[in-house]
């Protein structure tokens, strides 16, 4: 058997032991290095051993618990998808999710962590494991030949026990159970099980040892009388020519993932939660701050916020108002989905980005406003980073997601029924006066928007350093330009007249168009752009998105070049 | 590829069999250029001194007139007593900005210009060399690179959480034939004064030649004039190479112990942080690493080796 790149059969390749809490271990297998973590869930993550940036080895990065921070430039994973999640050089920016580093399969059982080089064949423990306990024996490494080191396990039978040769690079000797995790062409490593703990587990771990170390001098002396075999030559998988030509923005469209409502319970008077599970696998990474569309029952899509700390991605969970006016959309998610119902989902977009290079953030709530803020204050909780957080209300039982701000480590304040004036004085002293690098966040009603924006500006804060979200187009459209469309696949031109839109007059001419909430903020209308200069009115792209001027949402925007070419 | 053993590597390992790869004959401009082997201060009269440029053994000294002589090594020692009179297979060699070049083929008459070496209110010092297990391109880029400064200079390059890399101006100036990084501004924390109150500093880079970096800092004695810090590359091998480390300073105050200090302390927090970096020499095709805004000057210097056909240290675009 000579070793493969593609071999998919599952190896040891490191002990539990060998990731103690918030380590990384730098892994090998065939000619591969890796990058293995336990997260604090308790994930381990086995991940190609290089960041996509500059190749820097990430196990000589940090683990936060949830993300992995390279030493280079600090960019950060999360745990189970690898996708980037910050990147500290432009810290207002939402990085593109695309970027994910390459993930191995995984397995923890036996005391050993298993990995393949792909996913082509299931976990499969070797025969027997599940009936017994297993006790790990001391790794040792070799440097031969991975095949030349299971014969040689092979001739440490007694005649009378034959070696039982097992399908990998396994063999079973009595109660011994002997795997050899091939490293690279000309090194090993041999991992042994025993089954049952020893009744003197010092003893029998040094005869072990002892008899191991022999094979090993043994097999070396042999290796070395023979020519080095050629090393594996791993490649490195290029990244997208979207990735790869960075500075331009490509907007994702479209993809939706299929969730089952796994709880749904009442967080606070008037406010439901629900976790969205994944029917298998996880969910993909999302920022602090970002939000999904859902896609209700009877066709409307409405945004919430994701709440989740660091690489927590089995579910999402959101949290929704019990709107008593008949609302469409929250209405029919509060009284008509059941746990165990489908529902679909948008992939995570994020217009509200936490900046991560802040002396000071400080995080304003009120209300279902707290839904991002919350997932912001736990990414800052496991980095370490100052913020603080308030949240108004108008009775205590109002509070959402009371158990979850209790558990973070800062400075997290309730306040609740204060009366507008007071509210007013409150945020004016929390914000005080502006110095370099501090950073408010707002989310909620519009009055508080209103409040902190007018309250930070007097009190010297910039511009800048005001965030806040939108989900809903407040904004008077301004719809006075006339302008051409050139429709590139449909071979048309069509003329915008002032007071129609681009998806009015498209509809017109008889395109099928889809659409939904029509006022530029849920992007079903998203259209690609190859000429013009777009006049962007929406509230769905994000700064940089719209600086890219390669997407326009038709149900609003406009051109403010005299024509538009759309790939349409 | 040549593979060895990661440092860190978990278990103990003891000496495996080696594999040799193959080497790369360099590119016609690799070899005809003047490359940098030595500070001249550091080489004795009359006395050998080696080193490895392109995978080929040299060997050094200087003669009475206290110029250098260099040659193709074959059994010479370090220290060993040598009349340069003797030495007839001798290869070219010129001296610049404190430091010995020479060059495997015809190189050209003059060296890239540094002007300000020549100023007379400099202090011009040679800050020492280091060696690093990464092709001098990778070094270059390293050199050439903000975003680590908090990372890997905590405190005295950058300090976490400042880490935004502004917006710069490159390009690649024709005439000159170099890359030029312009308007790149970094907070930079000042270490007697609390993390809030650090000043934006200003550095200009060029890229004059595929193994060398010249950096502009704006001085805080004389804010109209800067401080230069230049990075001289020796190319031992495809992923090996020995950094050389100029300053020009308009700085009175320090001694030039403090100033070596703290040059030599910069580059010995990168080269553990470069000697992980794989792959060790430096990929010109795009799409093998994720490059972002702050590395425009990055994109600019690979575009420009590729352009000019430099195929040691890199792992070339396939055609
Ligand atoms: S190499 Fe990892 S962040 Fe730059
Ligand atoms: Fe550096």
């Amino acid at each position: 058997m000579t070793l493969s790149l593609t071999d998919s059969t599952w190896y040891p390749i490191a002990s539990s032991d060998d990731l103690p809490f918030r380590h990384v271990y730098q892994g090998q297998l065939l000619g591969r290095e890796l990058a293995v973590w336990r997260a604090d869930d308790g994930n381990v993550n086995v991940w190609e051993n290089r960041c996509l940036h500059r190749g820097v080895r990430l196990s000589i990065g940090i683990n936060e618990g949830g993300e992995l921070k390279c030493q280079y430039h600090g960019w950060r994973y999360a745990n189970r998808s690898a996708g980037c999640t910050y990147i500290p050089a432009h810290p207002a920016d939402a990085p593109a999710r695309r970027i994910q580093n390459r993930t191995y399969p995984v397995r923890e059982a036996f005391g050993l962590i298993w990995s393949a080089a792909n996913d082509d064949q299931p976990f499969q423990p070797f025969p027997g494991a599940e009936t017994g306990e297993w006790f790990p024996l001391r790794p040792i490494p070799v440097n031969a030949a991975p095949e030349d080191v299971l014969a040689g396990l092979v001739t440490l039978a007694p005649d009378d026990q034959p070696a039982d040769i097992l399908p990998g690079l396994a063999v079973r000797l009595g109660a011994a159970h002997y795997f050899v995790q091939p490293v690279d062409s000309n090194r090993a490593v041999i991992r042994g099980l025993l089954q049952g703990q020893p009744e003197d587990a010092v003893t029998t771990l040094r005869s072990y040892n002892e008899t191991l170390t022999k094979l090993r001098d043994r097999l070396e002396r042999a290796a070395r009388k023979k020519p080095a075999p050629e090393p594996l030559q791993p490649s490195f998988e290029q990244v997208s020519v979207d990735l790869a030509t960075m500075p331009d923005i490509a907007i994702p469209r479209g993809n939706t993932i299929t969730v089952v409502v796994k709880r749904k319970w009442a967080s606070a008077d008037g406010i439901i939660g629900f976790e969205l599970a994944p029917r298998e696998g996880h969910l993909p990474t999302f920022q602090p701050g970002a939000h999904i569309d859902v896609h209700l029952p009877n066709g409307l899509i409405r945004q919430y916020s994701i709440t989740n700390g660091p690489g927590e991605l089995l579910s999402y969970i959101i949290g929704v108002k019990a709107e008593s006016a008949g609302k469409g959309g929250s209405k029919i998610l509060v009284e008509s989905v059941r746990e165990g119902d489908l529902l679909s989902i948008s992939e995570p977009r994020n217009n509200f980005p936490l900046r991560r290079d802040a002396v000071r953030t400080v995080l304003i709530a009120a209300g279902i406003g707290i839904t991002p803020l919350l997932s912001m204050a736990r990414f800052l909780d496991k980095s370490s980073l100052p913020y603080e957080l308030h949240y108004f209300t108008r009775l205590g039982e109002h509070i959402a997601f009371r158990p979850e701000l209790e558990a973070l480590h800062g400075k997290v304040q309730f306040h609740t029924g204060l009366a507008r004036p007071e509210i007013a004085q409150t945020i004016s002293q929390t914000l005080g006066e502006w110095s370099h690098a501090q950073h408010v966040y707002v989310c909620g009603p519009s009055a508080l928007l209103e409040s902190v924006r007018v309250t930070a500006a007097t009190q010297g804060w910039p511009e800048e350093s005001i965030h806040f979200e939108y989900f809903k187009n407040d904004k008077v459209i301004d719809d006075s330009s006339s302008f051409e469309v050139e429709l590139a696949r449909s071979a048309m031109t069509l003329q915008v007249p002032a007071g129609k839109t681009i998806l009015e007059v498209m509809r017109e001419a008889g395109l099928q168009v889809p659409s939904s909430c029509e006022q530029g903020a849920c992007g079903t209308c998203l259209t690609g752009v190859i000429e013009g200069e777009c006049d962007h009115q929406d509230v769905y792209l994000n700064d940089t998105e719209k600086r890219a001027n390669t997407a326009i949402l038709t149900c609003v925007s406009r051109a403010k070049s005299a024509r538009l070419v759309l790939d349409i | 590829m040549r593979r060895t053993m990661p440092p860190n590597f978990p278990i103990p390992l003891h000496a495996p069999n080696r594999y040799s790869p193959p080497m790369t004959t360099p590119d016609p401009l690799t070899l005809n250029s003047w490359q940098v082997i030595a500070a001249l201060d550091e080489l004795p009269p009359g006395l050998v001194e080696r080193t490895i440029l392109l995978d080929t053994p040299l060997a050094m000294t200087r003669d009475r007139d206290g110029l250098p002589v260099v040659w193709r090594r074959t059994d010479e020692e370090t220290g060993d007593e040598i009349d340069p009179e003797t030495i007839f297979d001798r290869l070219p060699v010129t001296t610049g900005y404190g430091f010995v070049w020479t060059s495997l083929g015809t190189p050209p008459t003059d060296l890239f210009p540094i002007p300000e070496y020549a100023e007379p209110d400099r202090v011009n010092m040679s800050c020492g060399s280091i060696g690093i297990h990464v092709s001098a391109p990778r070094a270059v880029e390293n050199f050439l690179d903000m975003g680590h400064f908090p990372y890997v200079h905590t405190d005295i390059l950058g300090a976490e959480p400042h880490t935004e890399v502004k917006e710069y101006d490159v390009e690649v100036s024709e005439e000159r034939d170099e890359v030029l990084a312009t308007r790149c501004r970094f907070f930079q924390p000042r270490a007697a004064l609390s993390a809030t109150d650090g000043m934006e500093v200003e550095y200009v880079y060029r890229v004059p030649h595929p193994y060398c970096s010249v950096l502009y800092k704006s001085s805080p004695e004389a804010p109209e004039r800067r401080d230069v810090i230049a990075i001289f590359l020796q190319p031992v091998s495809e992923e090996r190479c020995r950094a050389h480390l100029l300053q020009s300073m308009i700085d009175s105050t320090s001694t030039i112990t403090e100033l070596r200090r703290f040059q030599q302390t910069i580059f010995g927090q990168d080269k553990p942080i470069l000697e992980n970096q794989y792959p060790k020499r430096l990929p010109l095709d795009p799409r093998s690493e994720t490059p972002i805004r702050a590395d425009k000057s990055a994109i600019a210097y690979r575009r420009w080796l590729s352009q000019k056909g430099v195929n040691y240290g890199v792992i070339p675009v396939a055609s």
